[in-house]
């Protein structure tokens, strides 16, 4: 079977910085693959050149076989962004937000506002459907974007540090929710700095380290391979990517 | 991400962006539907009743109106320009950088050309909200000629595109949002007090009516006082041409120059 996601060379260079250095990945149908790395590693600009909202300068890739550089939108249409900013309506409820997001995507109302419904039960918002967004907590917020995320029944759906800031409950639940949408088949790709949840959610995931991809694998295969299988994934982190300090 | 393929990027998906900043309006609609209601009596106490009892009669193109006539037409002209210029002004800035509103919807099948399209589209609706809004008070105070003063109506939507993309623009061009106070001093300031709003520009130097009819607003008010004064003719078609040719000029590079500060 094709792969979903093809990365093939992606480069982004800003004046003398290459913030993405030639990366090459493939993610197939139903997987969860991770992206990892420091702080200013490259991962948030890979994202905004995959969800196509910066141009690439160099590569190319390929979402169920259609290119960032000839088809943004046709693309836009199969995503679910998940985005690491908070972003939702301030001046719409819950309800709201969902269903003048599902306008983006052409969804008539009946149907967006089923979906809507639909989500807001399975996220457990129901208890804040006409509450104004500045009523949620963090947690609630998050699991918002990740229904939002949801609405135009993506093919594939983007988590772009989905717990960061989050408390350890409302981290855990997030995680269920991937692990349910992984069960029902959907293709993911996670960027996350927290090894821990990479190890848990990701079937293969790449670590990349200033704009390059300095080691790819699945959590097991990284582990055994650094470090004789002792140890965890974040040991592993720390030996390829260093442990000075990073700045954004 | 060629500047040419502005306009290809431009779709229907627009009005979806038009529609969401209509949605909020509605939201918060008691502070948007009641001051373009309540602004002109206010003009119309302060200006006409107050002022107005110490002036004579205003003589504009051969004859003599009171004060009061003379002026309505210029509060429907500076009601287009303000509501429609701060609609986009603060409001699109503030999406994009406190909101981040722009960086949601971007990611869904809406390019960047038409998330803007759609914000100058919305601060127009404002505009012409406004302009209907205090067309009906000065109508009710008996200050507007019929059925010249429909020509008002769409006029108030192209001018509200005009210088909604004028808004736009400010925010592109501005760092901070305190820097939006530069072309409020510099730019609406001396449009509301030298466009022929309060006073004919006949009695003023040479010099202060050429720069006058450089300003777009004074082009705006030429046709709505034509209007209200139910003295409409050719002669005003070069201040609509003005006016058609600064909002495509506007409008395109305000697109321009937001897009180049939200993809990046």
């Amino acid at each position: 079977m094709p792969p979903v996601i093809k990365v093939t060379d992606l480069r982004k260079n800003y004046g003398e910085l290459r913030a993405v250095d030639g990366i090459d990945f493939e993610i197939s149908r139903g997987e969860c693959f991770g992206l990892l790395g420091p702080n200013g590693a490259g991962k948030t600009t890979t994202v905004k050149m995959l969800t196509c909202a910066l141009p690439l300068s160099g590569g190319d890739i390929t979402v169920d076989g259609l290119s960032v550089n000839n088809d943004p939108r046709g693309i836009k249409y199969i995503l679910g962004v998940c985005p690491q900013e908070i972003n939702l309506d301030p001046d719409f409820s819950v309800l709201k937000n969902l269903v003048v997001y599902s306008r983006y995507f052409d969804i008539p109302y009946a149907e967006a506002k089923k979906r809507a419904e639909e989500l807001i039960s399975r996220f457990h918002l129901h208890d804040k459907l006409d509450r104004p967004i500045e009523d949620l907590s963090g947690g609630l917020k998050k699991r918002l974007l990740l229904a939002r995320a949801l609405i135009n029944k993506p093919k594939v759906l983007i988590l772009d540090e989905p717990t960061t800031g989050l408390d350890p409950q409302s981290r855990r639940q997030i995680w269920e929710e991937v692990r349910g949408m992984k069960s029902n088949g959907l293709t993911t790709l996670l960027t996350t700095h927290y090894i821990e949840e990479a190890e848990l959610l990701c079937d293969r995931l790449v670590i990349i380290d200033a704009g390059k991809i300095v080691e790819q694998g699945t959590p097991k295969q990284l582990i055994q391979k650094h470090l004789d299988g002792k140890g965890n994934l974040e040991d592993v982190f720390l030996k390829l990517t260093g442990k000075h300090l990073r700045d954004e | 991400m060629n500047n040419a393929f502005i306009l290809k990027n431009i779709s229907y998906r627009a009005w979806h962006m038009w529609r969401r900043n209509v949605d909020v309006s509605l939201v918060t609609w008691k502070t948007n539907i009641i001051p373009p209601l309540l602004e002109p009596v206010l003009y119309i106490l302060a200006f006409g009743i107050g002022l107005g009892a110490y002036v004579q009669k205003i003589n504009f193109d051969g004859r003599a109106y009171d004060y009061l006539t003379f002026l309505a037409p210029g509060m429907i002209a500076v009601g287009i320009m303000f509501h429609s210029t701060f609609d986009t002004m603060y409001g699109a800035f503030v999406r994009l950088r406190y909101q981040k509103t722009f960086d949601a919807v971007i990611t869904t099948p809406l390019s960047a050309e038409d998330i803007l399209a759609g914000e100058i589209l919305s601060g127009a609706t404002k505009g012409a909200f406004a302009g209907a809004a205090i067309l009906l008070i000065v109508t009710l105070f008996g200050l507007a000629s019929y059925p010249s003063s429909l020509v008002i109506l769409p006029l108030a939507a192209l001018a509200g595109l005009m210088f909604a993309s004028f808004g736009l623009l400010f925010a592109a061009l501005a760092p901070y949002i305190d820097n939006l106070n530069l072309p409020i001093f510099l730019f609406i300031n001396p449009m509301f007090l030298f466009s022929g709003t309060f006073f004919p520009l006949d009695g003023m130097p040479a010099w202060v009516r050429l720069a006058a009819n450089l300003l777009p607003l004074t082009h705006l008010v030429n046709i709505t006082r034509a209007a209200t004064f139910n003295r409409l003719s050719p002669a005003l078609l070069w201040d609509l041409l003005y006016i058609l040719v600064l909002t495509a000029a506007v409008a395109y590079l305000s697109i321009r120059k937001m897009k180049a500060r939200l993809i990046k």
